[in-house]
């Protein structure tokens, strides 16, 4: 006898453990099965871009520390990236190879998390968790090391960064490159060939290159699709011409796939920590203010600059009425756009997975709201 | 490296395929004519001098005068960029352009954000709502002469008209509270 079922709405979020942070999804169920879901956002929007045109240059670097508050080191060298291009500065050689450690060990902890938080969405309550998390607590201890804060960065400053890493600086990084790696060797010895990982993650939530592009995500969930699309690569900022660093690719496009390109990706980051090191040079770490004065005034003009950040594309759009606050801020925000084909992706699976693949996104709330 | 399309090659090439639908070009940037704009973008998208398949980003700025809508587009294969503007809502009046979620679906959120919190609207977008604040919200709050709370409350103190009067929970409608002076005389592009 065939049982009637009836579509069920339910409200996932926005007070939910698993959505990762204050997001509402509005799900419509027919038994396990996903019929139709919205999501509803908005909860943390702070206007960040309405308060970015009322400070200097200077002081919004304290705005971008809070929009994705998971790498504020990316955030950082992103904002200060576009300030540069539209005020014409020249960083220094020492600040720009001190941003780009920051950054790399940003896109580790950044990966860290979402592979936790991945991980505790498919049941494995806690331990992975503390693990990736622990890592994550030491690359933290570095950042208070180079700016005294751990979250709140606000590290960079227009050519550079506001302070030189302090002497004991660099024999903790080598230790902590060190304690990465057995981190991420001793992650993926149970989880990269765990058949619990394997069943719940292989072929959930395919998506199709051409659609990821149509649909403009970026980062590691289109390099999870073998697209070759890395800005480091592609459109080499700061030094980034001067490394050599293996593109992380992944032909299956599933959740598995993007778990694999993000634990890969951080392995290769340490790589590229390493070469940093190798290269950086003794030297002033920020332009005299003589060259850059405290107070900017960019010509009038605009600029968008792009990197690569922890999730994907992550730009930022400035344009300049001459004044000392930026006349408008945008910021591209790779959290946001990446959400576009959650609809996709989740629609005709089942509740099961819902958290899955919507982890495997990798999204921040505070990128997304602003 | 990606090789930025200069505002100049780029409305040359558009004109090939789509004469008289540019308006003028300037350092890497586009001006596009709103009626043309979709066409053009289908164009960008589908041509193989350009093959823009990503859009990177779609926002708005506010110019006092007029609003101008601008896309930053992303060849893959061709590993290009370019900037493609449009200027729309002359004297604040109706600000419409057209949606480009059927070309790259990309936009569909980036529009609804534009939408939401600059007040541009997008013709043809497959669900255009407010994303960030809910429906209802009073004003677009990224527009210059938006008045935020703090400034409704400094307005409603004024000697005049009795301290304390005015002031409402959420953010006065526009013009109501008096207008917020723009900083500096608006930014020549």
């Amino acid at each position: 006898m065939a049982i009637k079922t009836q579509p069920v709405t339910v409200n996932l979020g926005p007070q939910h453990p698993s959505t990762h942070g204050v997001f509402r999804l509005r799900v419509m169920f027919d038994g396990e099965e996903i019929v139709d879901v919205e999501p509803v956002f908005g909860y943390l929007h702070r206007g960040s871009e309405k308060l970015a045109e009322e400070r200097t240059y200077t002081q919004i670097v304290t705005l971008t520390d809070r929009m994705d508050y998971v790498s504020p080191m990316l955030n950082n060298q992103a904002y200060m990236l576009a300030v540069e291009k539209l005020a014409g500065i020249e960083p220094t050689q020492r600040g720009v190879w001190l941003r780009m450690i920051a950054a790399e060990l940003q896109r580790i902890a950044s990966h860290l998390v979402a592979t936790g938080f991945l991980l505790q969405d498919l049941g494995a309550l806690g331990t992975p968790l503390i693990y990736a998390m622990r890592e994550r607590e030491n690359i933290l201890d570095l950042f208070e090391m180079l700016c005294g804060a751990r979250i709140t960065n606000s590290y960079l400053r227009p050519g550079g960064v506001f302070m030189d890493a302090p002497t004991g600086f660099w024999l903790a990084l080598d230790r902590e490159l060190v304690d990465i790696v057995n981190t991420l060797d001793e992650l993926e010895e149970y989880l990269s060939g765990n058949e619990i990982v394997f069943s719940r993650t292989k072929g959930t939530a395919v998506l199709a290159p051409e659609l990821l592009i149509n649909a403009s995500i970026t980062g590691p969930m289109l390099r999870a699709s073998g697209v070759d699309w890395d800005l480091r690569h592609r459109n080499p900022y700061d030094y980034y011409d001067r490394i050599e660093f293996k593109r992380i690719l992944h032909t299956a496009s599933d959740n598995y796939a993007r778990y694999w390109v993000r634990v890969q990706e951080a392995r290769e980051s340490v790589n590229i920590i390493r070469q940093c090191v190798a290269q950086i040079e003794p030297g002033p770490v920020r332009p005299s203010f003589d060259d850059v004065p405290r107070l900017i005034r960019p010509p009038k003009g605009d600029a968008y600059v792009a990197i690569e950040g922890s999730k994907g594309e992550l730009g930022f759009y400035l344009v300049s009425d001459g004044g000392i606050a930026p006349y408008r801020m945008h910021v591209r925000a790779p959290s946001l756009i990446n959400l576009t084909l959650l609809r996709d992706m989740l629609i005709g699976g089942l509740f099961g997975d819902l958290f899955v693949s919507f982890g495997s996104v990798d999204l921040n709330m505070g990128e997304v709201d602003r | 490296m990606t090789t930025p399309w200069s505002g100049a090659a780029l409305a040359e090439a558009i004109e090939a395929f789509a004469p008289g639908s540019t308006d003028k070009s300037h350092g890497g940037d586009v001006w596009l004519k709103p009626e043309a704009a979709f066409m053009v973008c289908e164009g960008l998208k589908s041509r193989p001098e350009f093959k823009f398949d990503l859009l990177s980003s779609v926002t708005a700025v506010d110019y006092i005068d007029h609003f101008e809508v601008v896309y930053h587009l992303t060849s893959l294969p061709k590993n290009a960029s370019a900037v493609l503007k449009i200027r729309v809502g002359l004297g604040r009046t109706d600000a419409v352009v057209p949606s480009v979620v059927p070309i790259w679906r990309g936009a569909d959120y980036q529009e609804r954000e534009v939408w939401d919190l600059m007040g541009v609207r997008f013709k043809g977008h497959p669900n255009h709502k407010r994303i960030m604040l809910w429906e209802g919200f009073p004003g677009h709050p990224l527009r210059k002469d938006y008045v935020t709370y703090d400034q409704s409350i400094v307005a409603s103190l004024a000697p005049d008209d009795g301290a304390y009067a005015a002031g409402s929970e959420t953010a006065v409608e526009l013009g109501t509270a008096g207008s917020q002076p723009a900083p500096g005389a608006g930014a020549e592009a």
